[in-house]
């Protein structure tokens, strides 16, 4: 008995020609996905460039090149390096922490974690508005040290850091759950103190996750809003960021500056997603072994 | 159902995985397609379930081109290496699956279903594990469900993945014999892929092995053992002692090694294998071979004594291997350092750069030089 | 000799000055954060609390940032499901880089994005004219609000599915194909129940998110009270007008939201590490 025989009167399916796929659904789901990338991503990305082009050479570069707005790149780059640092080492402790130690509460604090990921910006800005603030629980103890953080650039600091935190600890943490211990006890047999198999076994493995998370939280404090103009006080030429920027352009209906900020910043943006992509690409599968 | 691969080539970007296939599996049999990794073993098992395409060839199914057609239309069975067990059904509605896949009109009812899958668990004797999730079976016990699962259509051809792989060597020493009675039982056509020669002599009629892309030999287990056709299933198949030298006169020479070679061309280089159970130790040399080797190791464990050997006075890339049965081991007590003499009864041939063996039998001149130790 | 690994940082004195100050940090900097909405939001009692909650205005931005939540989670839901299915599931040119499409919005700031479709849907952009002429404003209206959220908010299921099913192999949905069950059977029994719990996970978080969305919805909202502010713009707004415990108490709704996200994350991991780590097994081959 043949085997389309056997395989009954339902029409038995074809292949189109040699290359086809065992596992359905090809067709539909890449379809789905590229219509909704198409239209939801990239279809808007084209606004911008209409609008931009619009704009003459010159144009273009005056209003990028306006002392305030310079003013507001300097603020949100130095403000976002300095919160990714911070981040840098804050996310490795907790990294650590809770890879390598039990104790009370961890579960709850490894939950905490993700807090800024799942709290509205808005709220996290009018929170750290608030402690920060000259009367405000931190502000007022901080002020007797002579700090003051509320309507400065370094509001802006904290803001930014408390948005980020999670990137570098998620990224952190999966690698040093994989750190095997045998090569830290082949060090120490070998007589090595713990700072140096740390710098010389454990860091080594860390640090393309670590700079990754720290990447990461420098591009995602670059775009920050929500968060900081509450805390940042807003002083043209003093704290105030890019983002900002661009939304008081919008509000006084100049579209064509706005669309100018906007495309640089879109720019860095992108340049730094796809540096972060590649990167990961090299280190972090290598480390994977894949 | 007898099937039929009719020159199938695969590549995967610039690794040629299938160069030029052609195999006849019979009807009834159970096939092993044997060979290292890499050799092509695993995608010519999924090109004929069909989960993999060929680039050019064709597969047929007794007698049928089923090469466009897809997998689900091809009524197989397939066992895969990890079981890849629905992790969130239970045993029964595993083996159920591909019952309940079928079109409405060909299913079978409810009842038929249950007492399908009722006689199948009795088959693979797991009954009262019929409502565990596969998490909680143990390796061998999830194979035999993965196994059940496959038959529960009653596929005409059943294809099987490195079953065993992934099993306990006394598990999969189980159930290798557990699947040949299964076999005999029931008479698919059933191919399996295996990396362990051991596995494949043991349990299939018909041994396929591949190297690199092509087909290397096609035997039964018997016929491949005693007529190994190639240097490749000499070697995958055990050890085998080599000596390579060039032919001088009548004789194979290298060093102070000389094994004679009745009716050999002059002057090639040449290699002469011998499997450890084709060579005797003696502590002299005979008419016929000259071959002084000291000896290495000794293992006693096993039906046999394994002796290792080095050459003395000429040399060779491996160790030399001979056997000798645990009387005449302690009739002559060989000890390490002692120098011995290999005696080959019968040896394979490679003369110059040939592919095939000539089989070289010095089986009476042996028996003369046996009646000397 | 102790049978104990020692590894690095295993003295009790390093243990327990790191886990001091990590502790100590993440309470001051994550969790008295959280706290003081809370406390600010009664600071003027219950009734006043009540008071803000129920207001006209702050019920209408409940409900708008509802429908916004119900129109993008679906949405979203289904294009991360096909996405990691088309992704994970096979290989065509093009793969590695929509992979890295999906992280446009992570990379992009919120007030960029609400430009980007300002300019596209806004009376003077240029598909916006066409819109407009037909009588249709999706900008300054609830319709731009959805839109932007939804940008915003793509990634979330797909990032949660795709290392998922990445790590999880295609064997299992080989599997039923080989045995003859369709598409949907495979989708259906096999391959949801094995992403089920990230599933879950990916909805609660695109729902945090959608909900709490403030940048790019500021700029497409036209901010008019009772009609186009959803309850992060109600907090800024409230907080402008220097009613604090109004802003706190709208703050306080959001930010339970976000703890029960967190719950929810926990509950899927536990899930997760019980089907990896499951019941003993049976003995026996």
């Amino acid at each position: 008995m043949s085997v389309s025989a056997q395989a009954g009167a339902a029409p038995v399916r074809r292949f189109a020609g040699r290359s086809k796929r065992v596992l359905p659904g090809f067709g539909l789901s890449l379809g789905i996905s590229l219509f909704f990338v198409s239209l939801v991503l990239l279809l808007p990305l084209t606004g911008l460039v209409v609008e931009t082009s619009g704009m003459t050479w010159d144009q273009f570069v005056f209003t990028i090149t306006d002392p305030r707005v310079i003013e507001s790149y300097k603020v949100t780059l130095w403000t976002a390096l300095a919160a990714s640092l911070f981040n840098g080492l804050f996310g490795l402790l907790l990294a650590w922490v809770l890879v390598r130690y039990e104790f009370p509460g961890k579960r709850l604090i490894d939950a905490v974690v993700d807090l800024p990921f799942a709290l509205p910006t808005a709220v996290a800005g009018i929170t750290l508005a608030t402690l920060f603030a000259q009367n405000g629980w931190y502000g007022q103890v901080l002020a007797k040290a002579g700090i003051e953080v509320a309507f400065t650039p370094l509001g802006i600091v904290v803001a930014m850091a408390f948005t980020s935190i999670p990137f570098v600890v998620r990224t952190v943490q999966p690698v040093l759950e994989e750190l095997s211990p045998a090569d830290e006890e082949a060090a120490v047999s070998l007589g090595a103190s713990d700072a140096r198999v740390f710098r010389k076994v454990i860091f080594p493995s860390l640090w393309p996750a670590l700079v990754t998370g720290i990447a990461l939280s420098f591009t995602r404090s670059l775009g920050e809003f929500g968060a900081i103009i509450f805390i940042a006080g807003n002083t043209p030429y003093v704290s105030e960021v890019t983002s900002l920027m661009i939304f008081v352009r919008l509000q006084e209906y100049d579209y064509a500056a706005a669309s100018a900020i906007a495309s640089m910043v879109l720019l860095v943006s992108l340049v730094l997603l796809f540096a972060i992509n590649l990167w990961q690409g090299r280190y972090l599968r290598r480390l994977e072994g894949r | 159902m007898s099937i039929t691969i009719d020159r199938i080539k695969k590549s995967f970007g610039k690794f040629q995985a299938l160069n030029d296939v052609s195999l006849d599996i019979p009807e009834g049999k159970l096939t092993a397609l044997l060979g290292p990794s890499g050799s092509g073993k695993t995608t010519l098992l999924r090109i004929i379930a069909g989960l993999e395409s060929s680039d050019s060839g064709r597969v047929l199914f007794g007698g049928d081109d089923v090469s466009n057609l897809h997998v689900r239309d091809r009524n197989i069975g397939f066992v895969f290496q990890h079981y890849a067990l629905f992790k969130h059904l239970t045993v029964a509605q595993n083996i159920a699956f591909g019952l309940e896949s079928l079109p409405r009109r060909s299913r079978p009812s409810k009842q038929e279903i249950n007492a399908r899958v009722a006689k199948l668990l009795e088959m693979i004797q797991l009954p009262q594990l019929a409502d565990r999730y596969p998490a909680q079976l143990s390796g061998g016990q999830k194979q035999r469900v993965a196994l059940a699962r496959a038959l529960a259509t009653k596929p005409r051809i059943l294809l099987l993945d490195e079953p065993f792989g992934a099993l306990d060597a006394k598990v999969r020493k189980d159930l290798r014999r557990w699947l040949r009675a299964l076999h005999d039982e029931f008479h698919f056509t059933s191919i399996f892929v295996t990396h362990d020669q051991e596995e494949a002599l043991e349990l299939s009629d018909q041994v396929v092995v591949m190297s690199q892309g092509k087909v290397e030999q096609v035997n039964s287990p018997t016929g491949l053992y005693a007529r190994p056709e190639s240097r490749f299933v000499f070697d995958f198949l055990g050890h085998v002692n080599v000596l390579s030298g060039v032919v001088k006169g009548q004789s194979l020479v290298q060093g102070n090694a000389r094994v004679a070679l009745p009716g050999v061309v002059n002057n090639q280089e040449a290699q002469l294998y011998l499997r450890p159970h084709e060579v005797q130790l003696a502590k002299a040399p005979v008419a016929h071979a000259r071959l002084p080797l000291r000896i290495e190791a000794i293992s006693l464990i096993g039906s046999e004594v394994r002796i290792e050997l080095a050459p003395e006075g000429w040399e060779s890339n491996e160790i030399w291997e001979v056997g000798m049965s645990h009387g005449e081991f302690a009739r002559h007590n060989p000890t390490r350092g002692e120098l011995w003499y290999a005696i080959p009864a019968v040896g394979h041939l490679f003369a110059g750069d040939s592919a095939q063996p000539e089989t070289v039998d010095w089986h009476s001149t042996a028996h003369a030089s046996a009646a000397n130790m | 000799m102790s049978t104990e690994q020692h590894r690095v940082g295993d003295q009790p004195w390093v243990r327990r000055s790191l886990i001091g100050l990590a502790v100590s940090l993440t309470v001051i900097l994550l969790v008295i954060p959280v706290v003081v909405i809370f406390t600010e939001a009664l600071s003027a009692g219950w009734s006043t609390f009540s008071d803000n909650i129920l207001d006209e205005y702050s019920l209408h931005a409940i409900g708008l940032t509802l429908l916004v939540a119900l129109l993008t989670v679906p949405l979203n839901l289904v294009f991360g499901t096909a996405l990691a299915w088309a992704v994970t599931r096979f290989r065509f040119p093009g793969r590695k880089l929509l992979i890295t499409l999906i992280d446009i919005p992570f990379a992009v700031s919120p007030v960029v994005a609400g430009l980007l479709y300002l300019l596209l849907y806004g009376r003077n952009g240029w598909l916006g004219g066409w819109l407009s002429s037909h009588d249709v404003q999706l900008m300054f209206a609830w319709p731009g609000i959805v839109m932007v959220t939804v940008f915003v908010t793509c990634p979330f299921v797909a990032r949660e599915l795709i290392p998922l099913m990445q790590q999880q192999g295609s064997e299992e949905e080989e599997a039923g194909v080989v045995l003859g069950a369709s598409g949907w059977r495979i989708f259906r029994k096999i391959t949801l129940p094995n992403i089920k719990w990230a599933l879950i996970y990916g909805v609660v978080l695109t729902n945090a998110r959608a909900v709490g969305e403030f940048g790019a919805v500021s700029v497409v909202s036209g901010n008019v009270r009772g009609q186009t502010n959803t309850l992060p713009l109600h907090v800024e707004l409230l907080y402008q007008d220097y009613n604090v415990a109004g802003a706190f108490a709208a703050a306080s709704l959001l930010a339970a939201i976000a703890i029960l996200t967190l719950i929810a994350k926990a509950i899927v991991e536990w899930r997760q590490s019980r089907i990896e780590h499951p019941a003993p097994k049976t003995g026996g081959a």
